[in-house]
């Protein structure tokens, strides 16, 4: 589609009634006009006709968020979802944050979209009170119009939009919440707004969006992170048809951060004489500082790391003593590799930058990020540069770092025209922001009754804060707040420590995060000390999580716990325990084919509470077939429970691509691995065939969704492996002799 | 070294209509010249191998990855893109997808839909197994497999009445 044209353009649709970035102004405009829209916030405006446009401000990259948020709204607004248009936000931080990742959408602004629509609701009502000269309290909206019971008169949204428009929106005491037993969409399945457009191949991607004029670029860039460009020659990729002319892209100083990364940029009139353009260039480099890193090699130096001690983050008891006094004692070391996060859109962007500023239309996950990087990528003030969000063919993480728009910024004021950057495949392997690898180590004993005695964790990955500070070799609270320190068994002599780590590609998160080692280690071990104490796992596991209780840390544990406090989210024990129960009833301890297992993990995350059965046959040959997934999840409040389900049976798939075939490695300090053939993801005959997935009904505030059932996946398999065929695998990807 | 080409001028058959592709080098993959080209961006990248599916089209009814496909090749052969499968979004398959919420992210979804209207043409009543082998060569990375092979099945239901 063609941005001018279309309607995508924010500041095209709606008439003049559309003032994003000016909520205050907002009524004050729309009054002076005779208002033939109601534009209560900037969240939501009403037109004479009847439509309800709601602004998604989170990016949609397949959770649903795009429809449920602004559901959230409409039904505290009694809309009708059917006669709601959805329009996507510019980045513009009067929303609040848009960054969407941390799977706190809902979580964040679930409360928000509740006023906001109970807001406007309100303010209906007191249009058509007016109307009718009744007092407010007796007129009730339902289903995009006001009812006056005792006269039954009625009046459509539409017709009160001009009244509407002249009122003053109520104060925060005087909102009127529905109940939950009145909601209509919040708690129910509701499709998604734009399944029917995705189906007919309509919906509009990063690479969906032109302008005229735009020029398509392909940029060649380091094969080592920091290297430096020595020369290049570009005459094979300018008799190449359609290209046009190259440019140098100036190398980033450090810290990276969000920055291009430099090298050759290739302009052509067509992604595919740019593609080729980009091959036929031959560049050489200055490898850098990070030339020797080797991922086999690394890998030892994380198991070295851990194999003295640490920093302490969490301590209670004497944990070397109690290990040092126990029956038996069991260590295992566990090691994760680099991950990609492989998104099935490759990142791409268009940018305009023009002499008063400059836009920007691209799949990213945090337009205000965005635009501030762009900002400050060409020495702009950030209301010069506006960021337009498109869907997001899968996001996981990479599209939050808004490198790749940067790129296409740099060379469109370069050019002077739209640039439109194309990442290939082999682009997004080599040049991603990656999950660290990492080595977990465990300990414990056990006494003669088979209970945990003691406990040392010890963890050392690269961090992700080495992306904002080079050199860093510590991990930040958030980081270790992802499955070391919030370790939820109930052992008095307990001690978790963070041990060194450097970095040598740009380290970034994905999907659930540090979870992933971290809980590939601990549930791994857990079942370790199952077995050891021949205690069924299941039960091993309730008996290792103890009495129902709300965790508590120590107050000399940095837990920043997912953004929120512990009194509003506490680690509840209790919870994980219900889904472990769960999911024990309903699929453990069932019969298996010969060479089959089950095994069980759980873990909190993100305020939510998982447990997976996973069934796995092992062939002579070393082959995993995952035969069956069972997943309990407790996330409290749900909007959307069949978009919960999707982001379950996604998750399932997410955690056993990771788990069987995921891993970047590196050579020379460059990425081997340059597409799908050399980093498989799970294919649909590799998929398990059963998906069955359980929501705990429950009316606690909401819990993420798009991460919490990943990290258990994997070690939950790992189980199921050793339990089928008897081997412990203590390495990502999981490789069964 | 690519030798510079003659600009040519490429006439292909897509979704009914004769469309006049100039200035194309006849070496260029047709998935280029539709999303570049003839402005059909349904069809998308997602590896330019062969390996992921996303760039799904029909040639002469059968699937076919546009990525590696060389123009020139095509022929007087008939493309059909996912804007032209159906007229309206009706065909089964784009209904079962959104009676049973396939779509996560949706990017891959179009050469989901390609590959499995493909195989409902030549056998409407796939069994699992003849799904899976069918549908294999299309990456979904946001893991709906489940969803698809369901919404096949209805698909196919659908047809048959
Ligand atoms: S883009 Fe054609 S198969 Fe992947
Ligand atoms: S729905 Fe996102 S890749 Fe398939």
């Amino acid at each position: 589609m063609n941005a001018t044209r279309r309607g995508f353009l924010q500041g095209l649709i709606g008439g003049g009634a559309l003032v994003i970035g000016a909520p205050l102004l907002g009524p004050v405009r729309l009054l002076a006009q005779e208002a033939t829209t109601f534009k209560p916030s900037l969240w939501v405006a009403i037109a004479i006709d009847g439509t309800v446009t709601i602004f998604a401000h989170r990016s949609e990259m397949g959770t649903g968020i795009r429809t449920c948020l602004p559901a959230v709204l409409a039904d505290e607004l009694e809309a009708d979802l059917k006669r709601v248009k959805i329009e996507q936000a510019l980045g513009d931080e009067a929303y609040g944050s848009q960054n969407t990742d941390g799977s706190r959408s809902v979580r964040d602004f679930f409360q928000t979209m509740r006023e906001v629509g109970a807001s406007a609701r309100q303010m209906l009502e007191q249009a058509a009170a007016k109307t009718w000269g009744v007092p407010a309290g007796e007129c009730r909206a339902s289903l995009h119009a006001v009812h006056h019971g005792p006269s039954k008169r009625s009046l459509a949204f539409g017709a009160l939009v001009a009244k509407a428009a002249t009122l003053k929106a109520p104060a925060q005491e005087a909102l009127r919440l529905k109940k939950p037993s009145e909601w209509r969409y919040i708690g129910h399945d509701f499709p998604s707004y734009d399944a029917p457009a995705i189906v007919r191949g309509e919906a509009v991607f990063g690479a969906d969006v032109s302008l005229p004029g735009m020029k398509f670029v392909t940029v060649a860039r380091s094969p080592v992170l920091g290297g430096s460009l020595v020369s290049h020659d570009a005459k094979a990729t300018l008799k190449v048809q359609g290209v046009e002319r190259v440019v140098v892209l100036k190398a980033f100083t450090a810290p990276h951060t969000f920055q291009a990364l430099g090298g050759v940029a290739v302009v052509a009139t067509s992604t595919w004489a740019a593609m080729q353009g980009l091959r036929a260039l031959s560049t050489s480099w200055k490898k850098g500082p990070n030339a020797s890193y080797d991922s086999t090699t690394f890998r030892k130096a994380l198991l070295k790391s851990v194999s003295s001690p640490g920093k302490s983050v969490r301590q209670s008891g004497d944990a070397k003593k109690a290990i040092g006094s126990a029956a038996k004692r069991l260590s295992g070391d566990y090691t994760t590799p680099l991950l990609a996060h492989a998104t099935m859109e490759p990142p791409c962007a268009l940018v305009h930058v023009t002499k008063s500023g400059c836009e920007v239309w691209a799949p990213n996950q945090n337009p205000q990020g965005a635009r501030d990087t762009v900002a400050a990528t060409l020495g702009l003030k950030k209301e010069q540069v506006k960021v337009h969000t498109t869907l997001l063919g899968g996001g996981f993480g990479r599209k939050s770092k808004p490198d790749f728009i940067a790129e296409a910024a740099l060379v469109s004021r370069e050019i002077g025209a739209p640039v439109r950057v194309v990442w290939t495949r082999e682009d997004d392997l080599r040049h991603g922001y990656y999950h660290a690898p990492a080595a977990i180590h465990c300990e414990a004993g056990l006494d003669e009754k088979g209970q945990i005695q003691g406990w040392l964790l010890r963890t050392a990955f690269s961090s992700i804060t080495s992306t904002f500070a080079p050199g860093r070799t510590e991990p930040a609270p958030f980081e270790l707040m992802m499955g070391v320190t919030d370790l939820p068994y109930a052992v008095e002599d307990l001690r978790c420590e963070s041990c060194p780590a450097p970095a040598h590609v740009r380290i970034g998160w994905l999907r659930s995060v540090c979870n992933i080692f971290h809980v590939f280690g601990t549930s791994s071990f857990v079942d370790e000390l199952a077995n050891a104490a021949g205690v069924d796992s299941a039960d091993f596991l309730l008996q290792a999580l103890g009495k129902p209780r709300l965790l508590s840390l120590g107050s000399e544990v940095k837990y920043p716990n997912y953004g929120k406090s512990l009194k509003e989210y506490p680690i509840d024990i209790g919870r994980l325990r219900g889904v472990v129960e769960a999911v024990k009833k309903s699929a453990w301890g069932r019969k298996l084919p010969k060479g089959h297992g089950l095994g069980i993990a759980a873990h909190r995350s993100f305020h939510s509470y998982v447990a997976v059965v996973v069934e796995a046959s092992v062939s002579r040959d070393g082959e995993v077939r995952v035969e069956r997934v069972d997943l309990v999840i407790d996330l409290g409040t749900v909007v959307n429970p069949d978009r919960v389900r999707a982001q379950m049976e996604g998750s399932v798939i997410f955690g056993l691509s990771l788990a069987l075939w995921g891993e970047i490695t590196t050579k020379g300090g460059q990425v081997v691995q340059s597409n799908f053939h050399d980093y498989p993801v799970a294919r649909m005959s590799q998929a398990p065939k059963t998906i069955n997935v359980t929501l705990v009904k429950s009316d606690l505030p909401p819990g993420g969704a798009g991460e919490p059932a990943v990290p258990p996946i994997a070690p939950a398999l790992a189980n199921a492996i050793f339990a089928a065929c008897g081997q412990r695998l203590r390495d990502l990807p999981l490789r069964p002799a | 070294m690519i030798p510079a080409l003659e600009e040519v001028h490429v006439k292909l058959k897509i979704n009914g209509e004769l469309r006049d592709l100039s200035h194309v080098d006849p070496q260029t993959p047709l998935l280029w010249a539709l999303r570049d080209g003839a402005g059909l961006t349904g069809p998308k990248f997602g590896c330019g191998m062969g390996l992921c599916g996303a760039c799904t089209v029909h040639v002469d009814g059968q699937a076919a990855r546009s990525c590696l496909l060389p123009l020139g090749q095509v022929g007087e052969r008939e493309v059909t893109t996912i804007e032209g499968l159906s007229p309206d979004g009706s065909h089964p398959l784009q209904k079962a997808w959104v009676e049973l919420g396939v779509a996560q992210c949706g990017y891959c979804q179009v050469g989901q839909i390609m590959s499995a209207a493909s195989l409902l043409r030549e056998n409407p009543k796939p069994s699992d197994d003849e799904i899976d082998a069918a549908m294999s060569g299309n990456i979904c990375r946001c893991g709906t497999y489940g969803r698809i092979r369901a919404a096949i099945h209805l698909a196919a239901k659908e047809g048959a009445k």
